[in-house]
C-alpha cells in the first residue's frame, strides 16, 4: 500500500515526468539521430574502406605477379638477344680473324707486292738523283760554252779594233794615248797594238749581179751554183811519163765482165739426159717398173697406198688409241681440285717468309711419295 | 736620132717605173705608211707592175705587195679581191728564184690573217705551185714556199687537209734534212700547223717518216729550231695513243729531258708541252715517262720557271698522278708537292692557280698517305682562302672545291685539318667534320689534341639541321667524349653557371 499512495504521489508529476521524457527524448532525437548516422555512416565508411583496402590489395597481388612474369618473359628475350649477339660478335671476330689473313694472303700473292713497290718508289729516287744531276751538269756545261763563246767573240772583237785603231801606238818621240808618261806601265790597250798587224785596205766585195740588197735572206748569201752531173775532170794533170796505156782503157779492160761461150755456159748433160734422169726419178718414187706395165693399172690403186703422204687417207679420221686418249699422270682427284695453285698468276718469285713453325701434317701435302708438282 | 729620142723615152718610163717600185717598198716596209698607200690606191698601181718586162720591177713590186698585204688584213683582203692572186700563182713555176721567194711572201702575207684569205689562196690553185717551189734547189725558195704553207694550213682542218692533198708532206720531210738551220725551222713549223688539227692528218705527217727526223733534230743547240722541234712532236703525240708510242719509240727520251734545262724559256715550255701530251694518253706512257726520270725533270724545271711556261709542266704532273696511285706516290717521292704550292703562292694567274690546285687535287686524292703527304705541306689552308676569295674566277674557285673534297674525303691527318675548322663553309666543313668522326672514335690521343686545340668548342658551336649529315657526325665526335666535358664546351655554358649561382639558396 505504500508503493501505491506513493506511485499516487507521483502520479500528478508522472504526465509532466512523462511529458518532460518525451521532450527531452525529442529533442535529443535530432541530436541522437544526428549521432546515430554519424556513427552508421562512419562505420559503413570503415567497411567500405576495409573493402577497398582490400580489393586494392588484390588488385596489387595481381598486377604485382602480372608484372614480374611480364618482366620475366622480356629479361629472358633480353638474355637470349644478348646471348645471341655475343654469339654473333664472336662469329663475327673469327670471321674477320679468318678473312684478314685470307685478304692479306691473296693480295699479297696475286694482287699487290708491297716490298716490290717500296723498291720500286726508291728506285724512282735514286733514278731522279741521277737524272738531276746529268741535267745539272749538262746546264752547267752550257753555261761554261755560252761564256767562252763570249769571251771569245769579245777578244775577237778587241782584237779587231786594236788593228783598226793600230795607228794609235805610241813612237818614241810621241807618246801614245795608251802610253801615257804618268802611268808606271803601259795600258793593256797599247800591248794589243803592239801585237796586232794593221789592217789592209778594204776589199771591194764584188757583187755579182745575182745578189741583191733586198734580198738578203738568211740561207741565201752566196750566188747560186748550179750543180752539175758528174765530177770533170781535173784540169791541167799531167801525164805520167812513160810507155803507159790511156787510164781509161786499162780500167776498162781490167773490169770488162765475163763473156762465157755457149759451150761454157751450157751444162754438161744435154737436155735430152736431163729429161730422162727425171722420169727415173720419178718411177722410183711411184715404185712402178717397167716390166709391171700390165699390171700396172690394177695395182697402182694398191701402191698408192703405200706411196708416203699420199692423199688416200685424205678424208679418213685419225682415231687416237687409248693410251694416246688418255691424260698422262697420276689421277687429280683428292689432289689438285681442293688446293688449287696457279703459279704462273703470283707476283712474286719467292715463297712468303715463314715465322712460326709449320704443321707437321701439312707439310706432308704432295710431298709424301713424290716431289712432284709442289711448291718450290 | 728620132730612134734615140725614141728609146729615151722608153727609159725614162723604166727608170720612173723602177724609181716608184722601189720607193713604194722602202715605205711599206714602215707599218705607219701603210694607211696612206692604200688610200693612194696602191695595189691597183702595183698590179700591172706585177707583170712588168724588166724582172727586176717585177720582184721589188712583188716584195712590196708583200709587205703591204703582210701588216694590214684589209690591203690583204684588196689583194685578193684585186685579182692579182692568179697572175702572181703562174708566175711562180716560171720565173727566178728571186721572184719565187717574193710571190712566196705575199702569199704568205695574204694567207695569215684569215681562213677565208687563206682558202681564196687555195682556191686560185696556189697549193700546187708552192709544192712545186718545194722541189726547187734554192733554200731560200723553199723556206718562202714552205712558210706560205705554214700559215695557210694553220687555219682550220680542210686548209691543212688541202696543204696535205697537195702532196707537200713528203716534200718537207725532205726539207727538214736540209742542212740550212732556217729551212729546218719553217719545215718544222708548218709540219707542226699540219698536225695540230686532226688524228689523220698527224698519221700523214708521221706515215711521210717525220718523226725520226724531228726527233734527231731536238739535239740541235739552235733555240728556235729546238722550240719548233718540240712543238711538232707534241701536236702529233697529243691525238691518240698510237700516234704518242710512235713519238716515243723515236727513243726521245732521255734526250728531251736536256730540253727542260734549256737556257730558252720557250724551249722549257714547248719541251714540258711534248711530255705531257705523251703523259696524259695512258698510265703505260706516264709509267715509261717516270721511270726515264721524267718527272724529275718536269719538277725541277717547274721550280726554275715563272708564268705560263710553267703551265705545261703543271699539268703534266696532274695528268701522271691521276692515272694511278703508285704513278701518284711516285710524283710524291720525287718532291713534286712543294713547287707546286710554291706556285700557288707565287702565281698571279687565275689558270695557272687553278691548273696547279687540279694537280694537287690529283696527287691527293687516291688513299690517306696520298692525302698525308699533300696535307702535311699546309697547302690546304691556301686552298681553302683562295675558294673563299671572292675574287677568284669561276674556274678557279670550282676547281678548289673539287680537288679540297677530294683530298679531304681521304685526309686523316689532324693537324692539318684543325685550322680549317675555323674557316669553312658548311659544304666543306661538313667533309672535315666527316673525317674528324672517322678518326676520333680510335685515337685517345688525337681526342686530347682536339680537346685542347679548341676544336670540340669549335664543333659545338656548329649550327646543323637536326637529320642531316653534318648532324650526324657532329652526334659521333660528341659521343666521344665524356657528358661533362661537352656541356663544358657549349656555348652558352658560362651564362648557365652564372644562372645557377644566381638562383642557387645556400644551405646554412
Amino acid at each position: 500500500m505504500a508503493a501505491l499512495v506513493r506511485l499516487e504521489a507521483r502520479l500528478s508529476r508522472l504526465r509532466e515526468e512523462y511529458f518532460r521524457k518525451n521532450r527531452s527524448v525529442d529533442e535529443d532525437r535530432k541530436i541522437v539521430y544526428k549521432a546515430a548516422v554519424k556513427i552508421q555512416s562512419w562505420f559503413r565508411g570503415c567497411r567500405v574502406r576495409a573493402y577497398l583496402r582490400y580489393l586494392s590489395k588484390m588488385v596489387i597481388l595481381i598486377q604485382k605477379w602480372w608484372r614480374g612474369y611480364q618482366s620475366r618473359r622480356y629479361f629472358r628475350k633480353m638474355i637470349k638477344t644478348a646471348y645471341f649477339i655475343m654469339k654473333m660478335n664472336f662469329y663475327n671476330e673469327m670471321a674477320v680473324r679468318i678473312q684478314k689473313t685470307w685478304r692479306g694472303y691473296y693480295v699479297r700473292k696475286y694482287t699487290h707486292n708491297y716490298y716490290a713497290l717500296k723498291k720500286y718508289l726508291e728506285a724512282i729516287s735514286l733514278n731522279n738523283e741521277i737524272v738531276r744531276n746529268e741535267l745539272q751538269e749538262y746546264a752547267e756545261m752550257n753555261e761554261k760554252e755560252k761564256k767562252k763563246k763570249d769571251l771569245e767573240k769579245k777578244e775577237k772583237e778587241k782584237k779587231y779594233k786594236a788593228r783598226k785603231m793600230h795607228y794609235l801606238l805610241s813612237t818614241e818621240q810621241i807618246a801614245g794615248i795608251y802610253n801615257s808618261p804618268f802611268r808606271k806601265s803601259p795600258d793593256p790597250m797599247e800591248l794589243l797594238l803592239r801585237q796586232s798587224k794593221p789592217l789592209s785596205h778594204r776589199q771591194q766585195r764584188v757583187k755579182s749581179p745575182f745578189t741583191y740588197d733586198l734580198y738578203d735572206w738568211p740561207t741565201c748569201k752566196r750566188p747560186p751554183a748550179f750543180p752539175t752531173g758528174e765530177p770533170l775532170p781535173p784540169i791541167g794533170r799531167q801525164k805520167p811519163q812513160g810507155p803507159f796505156r790511156d787510164t781509161a782503157e786499162v780500167l776498162r779492160q781490167r773490169y770488162k765482165p765475163l763473156e762465157p761461150t755457149l759451150r761454157v755456159a751450157a751444162s754438161i748433160s744435154s737436155p735430152l739426159e736431163k729429161a730422162r734422169e727425171e722420169m727415173k726419178r720419178e718411177e722410183w718414187i711411184k715404185c712402178i717398173h717397167e716390166h709391171d706395165v700390165l699390171f700396172t693399172e690394177k695395182i697402182l690403186i694398191i701402191h698408192s697406198r703405200f706411196l708416203p703422204f699420199s692423199s688416200y687417207h685424205k678424208n679418213k679420221k685419225y682415231e687416237l688409241s687409248i693410251h694416246a686418249s688418255e691424260k698422262k699422270g697420276k689421277e687429280t682427284y683428292g689432289i689438285k681440285h681442293f688446293r688449287e695453285v696457279q703459279p704462273n698468276k703470283w707476283i712474286a718469285g719467292k715463297d712468303f717468309q715463314t715465322v712460326l713453325p709449320s704443321i707437321v701434317l701439312f707439310e706432308k701435302f704432295g710431298k709424301t711419295y713424290s716431289r712432284a708438282g709442289q711448291i718450290v | 736620132m728620132s730612134q734615140r729620142q725614141v728609146l729615151q723615152v722608153f727609159e725614162q718610163y723604166q727608170r720612173a717605173r723602177t724609181h716608184f717600185v722601189q720607193a713604194v717598198a722602202e715605205l711599206s716596209s714602215r707599218p705607219q705608211n701603210v694607211g696612206t698607200l692604200r688610200d693612194a690606191g696602191v695595189i691597183s698601181l702595183l698590179r700591172p707592175l706585177l707583170l712588168d718586162v724588166v724582172p727586176t720591177i717585177q720582184q721589188t713590186a712583188a716584195l712590196a705587195l708583200g709587205r703591204l698585204a703582210y701588216f694590214n688584213d684589209d690591203l690583204a683582203e684588196a689583194v685578193v679581191t684585186g685579182d692579182i692572186l692568179p697572175p702572181l700563182v703562174c708566175s711562180l713555176s716560171e720565173q727566178n728564184r728571186f721572184y719565187k721567194k717574193a710571190a712566196a711572201f705575199v702569199l704568205r702575207a695574204v694567207g695569215k690573217h684569215s681562213p677565208q684569205l687563206a682558202q681564196a689562196i687555195v682556191e686560185c690553185g696556189a697549193l700546187e705551185a708552192l709544192v712545186i717551189c718545194l722541189e726547187d734547189f734554192d733554200p731560200g725558195v723553199k723556206e718562202g714556199a714552205a712558210w706560205a704553207l705554214g700559215y695557210i694550213a694553220r687555219h682550220n682542218s680542210e686548209l691543212s687537209q688541202a696543204v696535205v692533198d697537195a702532196g707537200a708532206v713528203p716534200l718537207l720531210v725532205l726539207c727538214i734534212q736540209e742542212p740550212e738551220i732556217a729551212l729546218k725551222r719553217i719545215a718544222a713549223s708548218t709540219l707542226s700547223d699540219i698536225s695540230k688539227h686532226s688524228p689523220e692528218l698527224a698519221q700523214t705527217v708521221v706515215d711521210a717518216g717525220a718523226i725520226a727526223f724531228l726527233a734527231q733534230m731536238i739535239l740541235n743547240p739552235d733555240a728556235k729550231l729546238k722550240c719548233q722541234v718540240l712543238s711538232a712532236l707534241s701536236q702529233i703525240a697529243k691525238h691518240s695513243v698510237d700516234l704518242a708510242e710512235l713519238v716515243v719509240e723515236a727513243e726521245i727520251f732521255p734526250v728531251v729531258l736536256t730540253c727542260l734545262k734549256d737556257s730558252d724559256e720557250y724551249v722549257k715550255k714547248n719541251g714540258a708541252t711534248l711530255i705531257r701530251e705523251i703523259a696524259k694518253h695512258s698510265p703505260e706512257l706516264s709509267q715509261f715517262i717516270v721511270n726515264a726520270g721524267g718527272v724529275a725533270a718536269v719538277i725541277d724545271c717547274i721550280g726554275s720557271c715563272k708564268g705560263t711556261v710553267r703551265l705545261p709542266g703543271i699539268m703534266m704532273l696532274g695528268y701522271v698522278a691521276a692515272h694511278s696511285e703508285n704513278l701518284s706516290m711516285a710524283v710524291i717521292v720525287s718532291k713534286g708537292i712543294p713547287p707546286l704550292c710554291a706556285c700557288l703562292l707565287e702565281e698571279h694567274e687565275d689558270h695557272i692557280k687553278a691548273a696547279a690546285v687540279w694537280a694537287l687535287g690529283q696527287i691527293g686524292r687516291h688513299t690517306p698517305e696520298h692525302a698525308r703527304a699533300v696535307a702535311e705541306t699546309n697547302v690546304l689552308a691556301t686552298l681553302l682562302s683562295m675558294y673563299m676569295d671572292i675574287h677568284s674566277s669561276e674556274d678557279l674557285q670550282l676547281k678548289t672545291k673539287r680537288a679540297l673534297k677530294n683530298i679531304l674525303q681521304k685526309c686523316t691527318y689532324l693537324p692539318a685539318l684543325e685550322p680549317l675548322l675555323h674557316d669553312a663553309p658548311p659544304n666543306i666543313l661538313k667533309h672535315i667534320v666527316g673525317q674528324f668522326s672517322k678518326v676520333l672514335p680510335h685515337d685517345t690521343k688525337a681526342r686530347c689534341l682536339f680537346v685542347t686545340t679548341g676544336g670540340l668548342k669549335k664543333i659545338q658551336e656548329i649550327k646543323a639541321e637536326p637529320g642531316s649529315l653534318l648532324q650526324e657526325y657532329i652526334n659521333t665526335i660528341n659521343s666521344c667524349f665524356p657528358e661533362e666535358v661537352v656541356r663544358y664546351y657549349s656555348p652558352g655554358y658560362s651564362d648557365m653557371l652564372l644562372e645557377r649561382v644566381e638562383n642557387y639558396q645556400p644551405v646554412l
